[in-house]
């Protein structure tokens, strides 16, 4: 791919993208498969585990981080005292690059050349790695999806679990020319020579990067969960750890914390609970055997507060489990999280990337949604994502971003609806236009059901129609209509004024 | 609809300047405009006891959105909340409302059909109304729906704007109900059935579709029956 998959030219244009992969069978079936499997699992364990009560506790996890947000910056400051308090150092990042650069400092005062990192979106999002790896520190992916991703100069495209587009194959060539190891496919042979090849590093590394699942400001610790047990390997073993986290991802004290993880894991991957879930509070202690022995937390804005504005506040209640990708029907069919062309995809992906980029850049991600609201019932946190969807394309219309005769045509169209002559004489424009061109193009070509006299369907048609047609029939309008059926019953159409 | 809610003794009008509920202006962000729409259905609506459409998604759209959109107005959201509190889906007044058990009423229809749950069913709180009702009927042999909960792709202009996408998402929607091999599909949104009803047409899966209305009303033998294929 000539073009960096997360990092398009813009304004970004996803058609492309999603009419390659609607050609691939192979990557639609293995998107489907992990997204189904995942979102059903979804259902059935939270049914098991919280059963009726599964919806308020929704209501309960979205309510708690509501109110952090509301509250937001005494919650942060706490986070930071705390923090601070058991031996952290904390910094603040308006936008990546001063992200990056905090990274940057950090690995180059203390002479870094080896950095075990362990999967991070807000990582993803600011674009360190290449920062780091242009100082002359080689950094080495240590989550197994994002390993391989990295090892294949691919990009992630699913917020949890990153490698859903690829298969065994891509995984045993790319070990192959990479790594020198022998080709083989079986997952458990392919896992071995990636934790060989991780061992090695973890043990050399002088530097660990994690994200952050949570942050808990009663306590200002750090929360990690993982399913391979490779942040705890990454952020245990070298000198300095470096957190990059979300200014959103702080929750008030442990005992919220617990909520969340109730459902982290349940909506994510239909575990439990991850295998591993670490709870670090400032660096290592006089007592402790390991750790490092300086912890960084580098809180990220980079768009967060622009965000925090009350219609949209909502969304940085998102705790990136990618529920909301698994269920959503337009996530499954273009090929996952490339075709969004950004570094968060799907539904909650579709919302935040137009807010942090600008809508103008993403004009599709708002509008590419049938909104069915199945986001929204996986939703573990009950963002309202159709809403915030809508709200978008509000913005569109209002910003101009919306084509000019998108707009113009809306405005007839309502005024029209607003007076009953013009709506009757469309009704009436549009069914003899449909009819006429269903009997002098269509007409009987399609079975011996059709009658020319009541002509049924049109499979090729112009203009607007031309999408519709290319992937279904379109059946004409019946000679009939209600409102003619209702007069024919020749009585009073109305309780009050009558009818004709 | 008309002759099954007379059939059970309601007396009903059809207000004849109605239009339309603005949802296409309100889903498309032209909120200004599906303001003054729903200011018209309210207009319109006043004064009846019970308003009740077909329609899932112009249920949803009174009872989700309408109050969000007169937010700024105390008066006319108070309006907009009395006519979402007295709007249903059809199956929706017929089940939890009127509570009508139709196999008391002798209802038959032999035959098989599979149901094709709507995503503003969803958005209204329905989930198995439909299917209980249809267990009800006599002669009717009901196939469950793989995938029951998945969206058929129409989304409005989302089919226009994204047909590729759409195509693919209705695509899989027809091989579910081929699978199912029912003779009928009952399907109460009108922009589903456009949608599900072309693909099925297009892919050469012979079902016919009808809305719970019409299957109501040909098994309570006031509607006589018809066999229209996809």
């Amino acid at each position: 791919m000539t073009e960096h998959p997360l990092h398009p030219r813009l304004p970004f244009d996803m058609k492309p993208r999603a009419a390659l992969a609607a050609e691939d069978a192979l990557l639609q079936q293995f998107i489907f498969t992990a997204t189904h499997e995942k979102d059903r699992g979804r259902v059935r364990v939270c049914q098991r585990a919280f059963g009726e009560r599964y919806d308020a506790l929704r209501g309960l996890a979205g309510a708690i981080k509501q109110h952090t947000l509301d509250h937001l910056d005494s919650y942060l400051e706490r986070f930071i005292d705390r923090a601070e308090a058991a031996g952290a150092r904390v910094h603040f990042a308006a936008d990546a690059e001063q992200a990056n650069a905090i990274g940057a400092r950090i690995a180059e005062a203390h002479g870094c050349r080896l950095c075990v990192k362990s999967k991070s979106m807000v990582t993803e999002e600011t674009g360190l790695v290449p920062v780091l790896e242009r100082l002359g520190v080689e950094v080495v992916e240590t989550d197994l999806g994002e390993f391989i991703i990295q090892l294949d100069h691919d990009a992630p495209s699913h917020i949890v679990t990153p490698m859903i587009h690829k298969d065994r194959r891509s995984v045993a060539r790319a070990f192959v020319r990479e790594l020198g190891a022998e080709y083989t496919e079986d997952p458990e042979r392919l896992t071995r020579i990636a934790r060989e090849h991780m061992r090695t590093k973890y043990r050399r590394a002088d530097l660990g990067i994690s994200g952050a699942n949570f942050l808990v400001a009663e306590t200002g610790s750090i929360v990690l969960c993982t399913n391979e047990g490779n942040a705890d390997f990454s952020v245990s073993g070298p000198p300095v750890h470096v957190v990059f986290a979300g200014i959103e991802k702080v929750v008030p004290a442990l005992r919220h914390l617990a909520v969340f993880l109730k459902l982290l894991a349940r909506s994510a991957t239909a575990q439990e609970q991850t295998v591993y879930t670490t709870i670090i509070t400032g660096p290592r202690r006089p007592a402790d055997h390991d750790g490092p022995g300086e912890v960084h937390v580098v809180l990220v804005d980079n768009g967060r507060t622009e965000i925090l504005r009350a219609p949209t506040r909502e969304l940085l209640r998102c705790i990136r489990c990618g529920a909301c990708l698994n269920a959503c029907p337009v996530y499954r069919k273009v090929g996952g999280g490339h075709a969004y062309g950004a570094v968060y995809s799907g539904p909650i992906g579709a919302v935040i990337t137009p807010l942090f980029k600008g809508i103008e850049n993403y004009p599709d991600l708002p509008r590419a949604s049938s909104l069915c609201g199945a986001c929204f019932e996986a939703c573990p946190v009950k963002i309202d994502l159709p809403r915030q969807l809508v709200w978008l394309r509000r913005e569109s219309v209002e910003q101009k971003v919306t084509r000019w005769r998108e707009r113009l045509m809306y405005r007839l169209w309502a005024a029209t609806l607003e007076r009953p002559w013009a709506f009757g004489l469309a009704r009436f424009l549009q069914r003899w236009l449909l009819r006429w061109r269903a009997r002098s193009r269509d007409s009987g070509s399609q079975g011996q059901r059709e009658s020319p006299l009541d002509p049924r369907w049109m499979t090729a048609l112009p203009g607007p129609g031309r999408g519709w047609t290319e992937c279904r029939d379109l059946l004409a309008p019946p000679s009939g209509t209600f409102r003619k059926w209702w007069r024919s019953r020749g009585r009073g159409a109305e309780s009050k004024g009558g009818g004709p | 609809m008309v002759k099954v809610l007379e059939f059970l003794g309601h007396e009903v009008v059809f207000p004849r300047r109605q239009t339309c509920c603005g949802q296409p202006m309100y889903n498309n962000g032209f909120h200004g405009e599906a303001r003054a729409l729903a200011r018209r259905m309210i207009d319109v609506f006043e004064g009846h006891e019970t308003v009740v459409t077909p329609s899932a998604s112009c249920a949803a759209m009174v009872r989700k959105h309408y109050a969000e959109l007169f937010a700024g107005s105390d008066t006319e959201r108070r309006r907009a909340e009395q006519l979402a509190a007295r709007t249903f889906e059809f199956v929706e007044l017929l089940t939890k409302v009127l509570e009508v058990d139709f196999r008391a009423l002798g209802a038959r229809w032999p035959g098989s059909a599979t149901y094709h749950y709507s995503c503003h069913s969803r958005d209204i709180g329905l989930t198995d109304e439909t299917i209980r009702l249809l267990s009800r009927i006599d002669g009717l042999e009901y196939r469950p729906l793989e995938r029951l909960e998945q969206c058929c792709g129409f989304g409005g202009t989302f089919a226009i704007n994204y047909p590729r996408i759409s195509g693919e998402i209705v695509r899989d929607k027809v091989a579910c109900i081929a699978k199912t091999g029912a003779g009928t599909v009952i399907c109460s949104d009108a922009g589903c059935a456009l949608n599900i009803a072309g693909a099925c047409h297009r892919l050469g899966v012979d079902v016919a579709f009808k809305s719970a209305a019409e299957l109501l009303a040909e098994g309570l033998g006031l509607l006589a029956r018809v066999e229209r294929g996809a």
